[in-house]
């Protein structure tokens, strides 16, 4: 084998960027990763939109060595997606640890991308140092209260973005709190059953492993809401990979970062950014895609890799 | 013997310099999302350095408020200097399930 060098291998390891495509046709979301140049198969009358998470500008390290760059690579991704995706998720994290500027960064990276809007809901690295300061300052304007959540309504489907992070002591878990609860309640309160709903927050909404704080401590309490409703559909960031699990009509769904990839639970000591070379990269970061169709079944979301 | 009494004068002043409030300093250091150590004894006056060995930023973050870091990449330090006796819990506000505390006596 070859020498290499620590240069040379950061190079080898420049990761490709990912995010998931959700595709609407009716009432059912499906998912597949972004792949370069792929089209998004829409069903007529239906509509994709893209998540995308834990971008992390301002991370620099083995792991990656330019969030950025990585980032960009997506981005161009989610350019060529054709229709363009309706609107953007950012599922939280866009700062590394709110680096000086890297909001800012961001901001204009994601001028590039096309499509009608991008909405956003604060991961802890974007609220830990002031509370959410900035972060409201900057994505506050038309949530509830201006405190960061807040839901819409696109061709028939019900969106719903959470924050759970600004409580993010104690025991390291992700919060909604009691404000936010009774909100979403009244929210969901008129819509009919038969509504599609899909619910964005960072951190789990289920217990992933709650050993590392992936675990959001309310959350059962604020999903009873959802129970009546026939088609659900949680999409959270935060632990940089890819779990699903299904739950009665709820189906939970994680996504990758842009940035670089966490162990799976309790496979490392730690959860802190998992080195790994390029081959097995492409195997760890993607783009899930997910298309709507209006079906009586339940939702079907797949997932594939880059690699 | 008036020289021999003088070092050992010298020596004595030395030594109660080195124990003397603000002039001693301890490492504290972070790797895989823990404080090591987790329970930190010094004197009043003692410098504590951390050092985050981790890729991942950390903080060092008063459960009180009383003190506080930035978010701290790879290699980098905060210091506090603790003058007063007392307890002094911290944690890791990005990851708040790491936790240590710093006793002053």
């Amino acid at each position: 084998m070859d020498r290499l060098d620590r240069r040379g291998f950061l190079q080898c390891m420049a990761w490709t960027g990912s995010a998931l495509v959700w595709t609407s046709a009716g009432g059912v979301l499906s998912s597949r990763m972004i792949r370069a140049a792929e089209a998004a198969d829409t069903a007529p009358g239906g509509f994709s939109f893209v998540q995308i998470s834990d971008t992390h500008l301002g991370f620099k390290g083995q792991a990656n060595g330019d969030a950025a760059a990585t980032l960009q690579q997506l981005l161009d991704r989610v350019n060529a997606l054709r229709p363009a995706p309706a609107f953007v998720l950012h599922t939280g994290d866009q700062t590394h640890g709110q680096k000086p500027g890297a909001f800012d960064a961001l901001a204009e990276m994601l001028k590039s991308v096309k499509t009608e809007r991008v909405f956003y809901v604060p991961g802890e690295h974007d609220v830990f140092l002031d509370g959410g300061t900035e972060y409201l300052a900057r994505y506050g304007k038309g949530t509830v209260g201006a405190r960061g959540w807040q839901s819409f309504d696109y061709r028939g489907t019900h969106f719903v973005g959470l924050v759970n992070v600004l409580k993010y002591k104690g025991e390291g878990m992700g919060a909604l709190g009691q404000d936010q609860i009774e909100w979403l309640e009244k929210d969901l309160a008129p819509l009919a059953a038969s509504t599609p709903i899909v619910i964005f927050a960072h951190v789990p909404l289920w217990a992933v492993y709650p050993q590392w704080g992936w675990v959001t401590e309310d959350a059962e309490r604020a999903l009873t809401n959802v129970k009546r409703f026939g088609s659900v559909t949680v999409l959270n960031g935060h632990i940089h990979q890819v779990m699903t699990k299904v739950e009665g009509n709820v189906r939970f769904h994680t996504a990758m970062s842009t940035a670089f990839p966490q162990p799976a639970p309790g496979a490392a000591p730690s959860p802190g950014p998992m080195k790994i070379p390029e081959t097995d990269a492409r195997r760890m970061i993607g783009v899930t895609e997910v298309t709507l169709v209006r079906r009586a079944e339940p939702l079907a979301i797949v997932d594939s890799t880059l690699g | 013997m008036k020289r021999q009494i003088a070092v050992l004068i010298g020596l004595a002043l030395a030594a109660s310099a080195a124990l003397a409030p603000g002039s001693s300093s301890v490492d504290v250091g972070i790797k895989e999302f823990k404080f090591a150590p987790a329970a930190l004894e010094v004197r009043p006056g003692t410098r504590v350095t951390w050092t985050n060995h981790d890729e991942e930023t950390h903080t060092i973050t008063s459960a009180t408020g009383a003190f506080g870091s930035r978010g701290l990449g790879n290699d980098e330090t905060f210091a506090q200097t603790f003058t007063r006796p007392g307890a002094y819990e911290y944690f890791c506000a990005l990851h708040p399930q790491m936790r240590a505390t710093v006793i002053v006596k």
